[in-house]
């Protein structure tokens, strides 16, 4: 007999580990906390800071969970914990939206990760844009208060770092097409028929 | 530039190491809470950290001096008899849990041991590292710590007649 490591149970470390996960949101000695939504639209990451949801992310197509949080690591802070409890209304607030129970959202947003100026404008102007409507580049670049700067408008919509919630997929290209979309063309159509909107 | 890992990610990574250190050295009652102290402190000096540091060797470093702390809490507060009770019996289920018995007497054995012998067995033999890192990790010698080794592995084969001392 020698002197060999103590066994532990399968998944002992797993929960002691989640416990710990929760007591770190909790106490805000963790300063990011995630957790995941599967919808609709494919599997999202959620994270939130101390002032509100932070981001919303497509699982595929931002590389994966390790790839998200590791650039919200380096943007924000690495002391990132999964605590689903901290997203509790973010993720009933989606999931009503996608069984077409809910047409605002009310949970707080924290546009960290959003850019400075014009850009946090533009996010700032689709969020005013109604449940079920449609605006295009131009207008929205008017109404963050560069009418030309149509193009910056569609980057910065590209940029957005809390689709859904901020409704990018609300811009659609002047002439009547559906423009690009942060989570692929599909997932725009697909949350423009949520909205009852019929997009091609 | 090399960043830290998400915290998560640290913490999966090393839970079942930390878990098991802490198992051999404060005994399972007690290492579920210095599970939960020694992860909390990581996270308030994480960012703090160089990215290229030993991340394994840190968080079993800060798991050893929370097993200290949960030691000096004992020798200061003797168990009340009711108290030692109600302990024996997740011990026990535990043992069991671990295979009748295997090992699970040679860590008590281990516990029982001088502080800085305890420190090295446990870091060694549970949480594997190497004499160097546990040199760091206590603030001596590489020497130092390879005698407090040999010397708590010699009073372990006095006191039971059965142990081998592992390669």
């Amino acid at each position: 007999m020698s002197l060999n490591p103590p066994e532990i149970a399968p998944g002992e470390a797993a929960a002691i580990a989640a416990r710990t996960a929760a007591r770190a949101a909790d106490e805000g000695i963790a300063e990011v906390s995630y957790a995941l939504l599967d919808a609709p639209v494919g599997r999202l990451v959620l994270a939130a800071t101390s002032r509100g949801l932070v981001r919303i992310a497509y699982e595929l197509e931002n590389g994966g969970l390790d790839a998200v949080l590791e650039r919200i690591a380096r943007r924000l802070s690495p002391r990132i914990v999964e605590a689903p409890a901290r997203l509790d209304g973010a993720r009933r607030e989606l999931q009503e939206y996608f069984d077409g129970e809910r047409r605002e959202f009310g949970v707080a947003l924290d546009f960290a990760l959003a850019g400075g100026g014009f850009a946090r404008r533009v996010l700032h102007a689709a969020i005013e844009i109604p449940f079920g409507a449609t605006s295009s580049y131009r207008e929205i670049a008017g109404a963050a208060g560069s009418p030309n700067a149509y193009r910056a408008a569609g980057n910065a919509l590209g940029a957005n770092p809390l689709p859904i919630v901020v409704p990018c997929h609300r811009v659609l290209a002047s002439g009547g097409g559906l423009g690009g979309y942060t989570g692929g063309l599909e997932r725009k159509r697909l949350l423009l028929g949520v909205e009852g909107r019929d997009a091609g | 530039m090399r960043t830290l890992p998400p915290f998560q990610r640290f913490l999966d990574e090393h839970r079942e190491d930390v878990l098991r250190f802490l198992v051999a050295s404060v005994g399972r009652p007690d290492a579920d809470d210095a599970f939960q102290e020694t992860f909390l402190s990581a996270l308030r000096a994480y960012d703090r950290l160089a990215p290229d540091s030993n991340l394994r060797a840190w968080v079993l470093t800060i798991a050893h001096r929370k097993a200290l702390d949960v030691h000096r809490a004992r020798e200061r507060r003797p168990l009340p008899v009711a108290d030692l009770h109600e302990r024996a019996e997740p011990v026990a289920g535990a043992r069991a849990r671990d295979g009748g018995g295997t090992g699970g007497e040679h860590w008590e054995g281990v516990r029982a041991l001088p502080s800085r012998q305890r420190a090295v067995l446990t870091l060694r033999y549970a949480a594997g590292l190497t004499h160097a890192e546990i040199a760091a990790a206590l603030g001596c010698s590489t020497e130092a710590a390879r005698r407090a080794a040999s010397d708590g592995l010699k009073t372990l084969r006095e006191e039971t007649t059965d142990v081998v001392e592992p390669t």
